[in-house]
């Protein structure tokens, strides 16, 4: 608001408690992660790193760390270029050319920003089963992407809504194609929205659990989802070691979240779906 | 034909995609449910037509799952809109530079992976003397298993509040500085600008956050799984989209009923599709869809 209320301090102080439970929550992991022994967030044991030992050998049956990493690794990037791709070309179909059944497609694609995804999961087993591509990777990578795609098109469709016509209809006089176009032209004027949707893709396929705990059975193709998950699901669950896991797991987000605070501000804001 | 070879070409991929994982799965999910479909007859399912569905009505803890729904979409729904409105006036009524400090913060459970932001629940939530809620309530308990319906919704509100956050904050700075002024010279304290000025003028975002998240509520069952598997116990925190996925996916009773299960998810579907059309229908679906100004493919 544009005038600061007298008390704004005061108002800072409220908004600034109800927030320590998430602060809580993070510095939780980082303790539990390090420490042998921690009571609440009081470590009572010395700094401890033999927990971290699944960074170089296999706990129980699981598979080395290198084989959950670098599928997370492979999945989360293919999935954000893929949804980049395919969402911008047809965003930039759906604002710039002409065809028939224009406005449907987009209606559908709106339609499909609101339904929600989960509910067709067990549909999509079945259908990856069909296809032979359950329990690969390759199988949610595809799913996991096209689930991005409406929110993808939509974000994409209204950078390049915001384009000036004219830059555009000069190249097409000088008899550029739409093809050669896209990519030299408009796709790098859209560069912040390639940012946004890339980074936001990243993001929610780094953490994504449903799709790989429905659709991966065996242990190579496992993603860290799965790797964490292991620890936490067993009968007697070892936090200190879990905890350790989740950190390796949820640094890269921490550190981008540290480093680009205002710039994940403005990418969930820009409309991104919760 | 050749006039059209353009859009074809970029809305393939596009097109492909949404058809194999939106369109085959919706029209899937409808036919497995009028089948017997199950690990036995997999490969040969039979037609039963409707028997899913009263086998469904017939279901002694239909009631049980129904109220469990209602419960946890309608708590966690007061919460996130309640707290995303609560926060983004407070961090409206600050200096922008910790406003959007604040803001980071709750951005944070959004972005953590699902399965360590329960990790670190299921820590603060042991028993003395590791855990921190059972250190600050002075009583040592698992609370998960001591209270699994405040903790589902507050795990769920962490994360869901900032939706309405940033939403509300950003209508609160799209509101002409003037009102502000106006109501200043008119002697106005700030909770009245608050109750006068800027709520009426948040109704209709108010109004879209709450039905975006009931119906993205209704099918969402990722925390629950993960934090309680619709447990303690018998069926306590077992929401309908979780039976549906127990039903058709996990392997407890061996045999899975994938038809079943079908059945459950295709009412999920047609729920999705009309609140979606319903949607299209007031956010004025046509004043989003100007004519291309160049008419060259």
């Amino acid at each position: 608001m544009p005038l600061l209320p007298p008390r704004w301090r005061l108002l800072f102080l409220v908004v600034a408690a109800l927030s320590l439970p998430v602060i809580a929550g993070i510095v939780w992991l980082f303790l539990t992660g390090s420490f042998d022994e921690v009571h609440g967030l009081v470590p009572t044991g010395p700094l401890a790193l033999k927990r971290w030992r699944f960074l170089w050998e296999s706990i129980g049956n699981r598979p080395p760390i290198h084989v959950p990493l670098l599928n997370s690794m492979v999945f989360s990037v293919v999935v954000s270029v893929v949804v980049v791709t395919v969402a911008s070309m047809a965003a930039y179909a759906i604002s710039r050319l002409s065809f028939p059944g224009r406005s449907m497609y987009l209606g559908l694609v709106l339609m499909l920003h609101a339904f929600p995804a989960v509910s067709l999961i067990i549909a999509i087993f079945y259908i990856l089963r069909l296809l032979g591509l359950f329990d690969t990777l390759t199988g949610v990578i595809l799913v996991k992407a096209s689930l991005d795609l409406p929110l993808g098109i939509w974000l994409m469709k209204g950078f390049f809504d915001s384009l000036s016509w004219e830059m555009e209809m000069a190249a097409l006089v000088d008899g550029m194609s739409r093809w050669t176009l896209f990519w030299k032209i408009a796709l790098p004027l859209v560069r912040p929205g390639v940012l946004a949707l890339g980074t936001f893709s990243l993001l929610s396929a780094w953490g994504e659990f449903i799709l790989p705990f429905t659709l991966i059975v065996s242990t190579r193709s496992w993603t860290m989802a799965l790797y964490l998950q292991s620890f936490i699901g067993e009968v007697f669950t070892d936090y200190r070691v879990a905890a350790a896991v989740g950190l390796f797991y949820a640094l890269p987000v921490i550190v981008l979240f540290l480093l680009g605070q205002r710039y994940l501000l403005n990418v969930y804001s820009g409309g991104v779906k919760g | 034909m050749r006039r059209y070879s353009a859009p074809l070409v970029f809305l393939l991929p596009a097109t492909l995609l949404i058809v194999l994982f939106f369109v085959a799965p919706a029209v899937t999910t409808l036919y497995l449910s009028l089948t017997d479909i199950s690990t036995i007859t997999f490969r040969h399912p039979s037609w039963i037509g409707l028997g899913n569905y009263y086998s469904l009505l017939r279901d002694p803890f239909i009631g049980r799952i129904l109220l469990n729904t209602a419960h946890y979409v309608g708590f966690t729904l007061l919460f996130n809109v309640g707290m995303g409105l609560l926060l983004a006036l407070l961090t409206s009524s600050v200096r922008e530079r910790y406003g959007n400090q604040i803001r980071a913060v709750w951005l944070l459970p959004r972005i953590l992976p699902p399965v360590v932001y329960v990790l670190i629940w299921q820590g603060l939530s042991r028993e003395a003397p590791y855990g921190l809620i059972s250190d600050l309530l002075g009583t040592s308990r698992n609370w998960i298993t001591a209270q699994p319906w405040n903790v589902i919704v507050l795990a769920n509100g962490l994360v869901g509040a900032s939706f309405g956050m940033l939403l509300f904050t950003s209508a609160i700075r799209a509101i002409p500085q003037d009102l502000f002024f106006a109501a200043a010279v008119d002697g106005a304290t700030t909770g009245q600008t608050v109750r006068r000025v800027v709520l009426p003028l948040l109704r209709w975002p108010i109004l879209f956050v709450t039905a975006y998240q009931t119906l993205s509520l209704l099918t969402s069952f990722e925390y629950i799984l993960l934090l309680t598997n619709g447990g303690p116990g018998f069926y306590t925190t077992t929401v309908w989209s979780l039976h549906a996925y127990q039903s058709a996916l996990s392997n407890y009773f061996g045999n899975v009923q994938f038809g079943l299960g079908a059945a459950m998810a295709a009412v999920l579907v047609v729920i999705g599709i009309a609140v979606s059309l319903f949607y299209l229908r007031i956010f004025n679906f046509r004043a989003l869809v100007g004519e291309p100004k160049v008419e060259i493919n």
